[in-house]
């Protein structure tokens, strides 16, 4: 099958790559440009380990032709971090224990990265619900829900 | 898992997509994807071209066209969501939109990608009946109109044919004394329904003068309720008659027993799911009892 370009923003880098019209998002962001923190789980678009940011909104990256990421600004969790450190969402991470085999945690940041920019003052109730498209197999919501109440915290002490 | 081999095209209008559908044998129209890829991954379809609306502005507008609100097929569940028009004269649509699905799926999901496919797990269908929705379809010919009723017929089978592309869907904005409820049960986030029930209703001087009742994978597609509509028209509901009138919807429902419950609990679900709706629109209609 005759290959074609796609040319997107990476993490605000633009890149260019050859893809196969039926190869998907996630495959061509771990393959083909490293960018191997975002997983593959379920490829049934249930699990959200393959989430990223896709033009301002979070999408399974199992569910979408890399081809249909023309154009489009892509962040992977290797985009959150910058030259100061940890992104907030990391670090709220670690600080409430928010990972237990961790196989799910950078899905997880992604989500919580694009939701507190949805909500930046979310009640538990709402991060539950806002969280609801990602699933920890180690069951270890309960510390997850926490890393995204410090996350808000964080993030709005340093927007004040 | 990768789907099989196929050609991707980029629609550039919608007469282009149309043009494109009905040049290839075995092409398929491609909205959210996320129904179709996975059946794609499962070789439950395996087009050999694959023509993708994502990109035309003109299906992603959601505007007031008379007594109608008009919503481009290819708007998602959580632009649906966040329209102000939408909550303001059709917050029912919104309302189900938020129980659909999880968070990134509602990022890509549409509104006439589900109505399209024709799987009686989907939630716009039931809706599109209870809403008295009529859809604009264009196909080679032109375009064309078709009333949301009678329009789904099957498993993956309704009123729209190979050749054709649903552009927009129109919904009746609610006039003042409606009432509307939309429950579904599901075990889990991202579970299609065990039972789902969609109510909108009118009331006049404290009579309903108007019912739609719509059922959600209690059959092979989304099913009226119509002997349950029948009853409560002109009537001023109590309990009593809200529970005859649940039990007439689940004498229409037939569901496929699976691992989210036999025929039995969710017959009894469907009817669960109507009463609850049937509460929640005669309280919004203002028929508080």
């Amino acid at each position: 099958m005759k290959k074609r370009a796609v040319s997107f923003s990476l993490n605000g880098e633009p890149v260019e790559t050859l893809v196969e019209d039926r190869e998907l998002l996630v495959h061509v962001l771990r393959e083909q440009l490293g960018m191997t923190g975002t997983h593959i789980g379920c490829e049934t678009s249930h699990c959200g380990v393959c989430t990223v940011d896709l033009n301002g909104e979070s999408v399974k990256s199992c569910t979408m032709l890399a081809v249909q990421a023309e154009g489009a600004e892509v962040i992977t969790v290797e985009g959150l971090a910058d030259s100061e450190g940890l992104h907030a969402v990391q670090q709220a991470f670690i600080d409430e224990h928010g990972l237990q085999c961790g196989f799910c945690t950078t899905g997880m940041m992604m989500r919580a990265y694009r939701f507190l920019r949805e909500n930046p003052e979310p009640s538990e109730e709402e991060i539950r619900w806002g969280m609801s498209g990602n699933l920890c197999r180690c069951t270890g919501y309960q510390n997850i829900i926490k890393a995204v109440q410090t996350a808000a915290v964080k993030l709005q002490q340093a927007e004040g | 898992m990768i789907p099989s081999e196929f050609h991707y095209h980029q629609a550039s209008s919608v007469d282009d997509a149309i043009t494109l559908l009905n040049r290839f044998e075995d092409a398929k129209i491609v909205a959210g994807g996320h129904s179709l890829l996975p059946m794609m991954k499962l070789r439950m379809a395996e087009p050999a071209h694959l023509i993708d609306l994502n990109g035309l502005p003109e299906l992603k507008q959601i505007r007031l066209d008379g007594d109608c609100i008009a919503i481009g097929a290819m708007c998602t569940e959580n632009e649906l969501i966040r329209s102000e028009l939408l909550q303001a004269r059709c917050p029912l649509i919104v309302e189900a939109a938020r129980h659909i699905a999880d968070p990134q799926v509602r990022s890509r999901a549409t509104i006439g990608g589900d109505i399209a496919h024709g799987d009686p797990g989907n939630d716009h269908p039931a809706l599109m009946l209870a809403t008295d929705a009529e859809f604009i379809i264009n196909g080679p010919d032109g375009e064309r109109r078709a009333p949301a009723n009678g329009f789904f017929l099957g498993t993956y089978w309704t009123g729209l044919e190979e050749s054709e592309l649903l552009t927009t869907i129109r919904i009746p904005a609610f006039a003042p004394g409606t009432g509307y409820g939309f429950n579904k049960i599901k075990r889990k986030t991202g579970d299609y329904a065990t039972a789902g029930a969609s109510v909108v209703l009118n009331l006049e001087a404290g009579q309903i003068r108007h019912i739609r009742i719509a059922l959600t994978n209690v059959g092979p597609t989304a099913l009226r309720a119509e002997e349950a509509e029948r009853l409560l028209l002109g009537q001023s509901p109590d309990q009593a008659l809200l529970r005859s009138a649940a039990e007439a919807a689940m004498a229409v429902c037939e569901p496929v027993a699976d691992l989210s419950g036999d025929v039995q609990y969710k017959t009894a679900m469907a009817g669960e799911m109507t009463r609850r709706s049937l509460t929640d629109a005669l309280d919004r209609a203002g028929g508080g009892r």
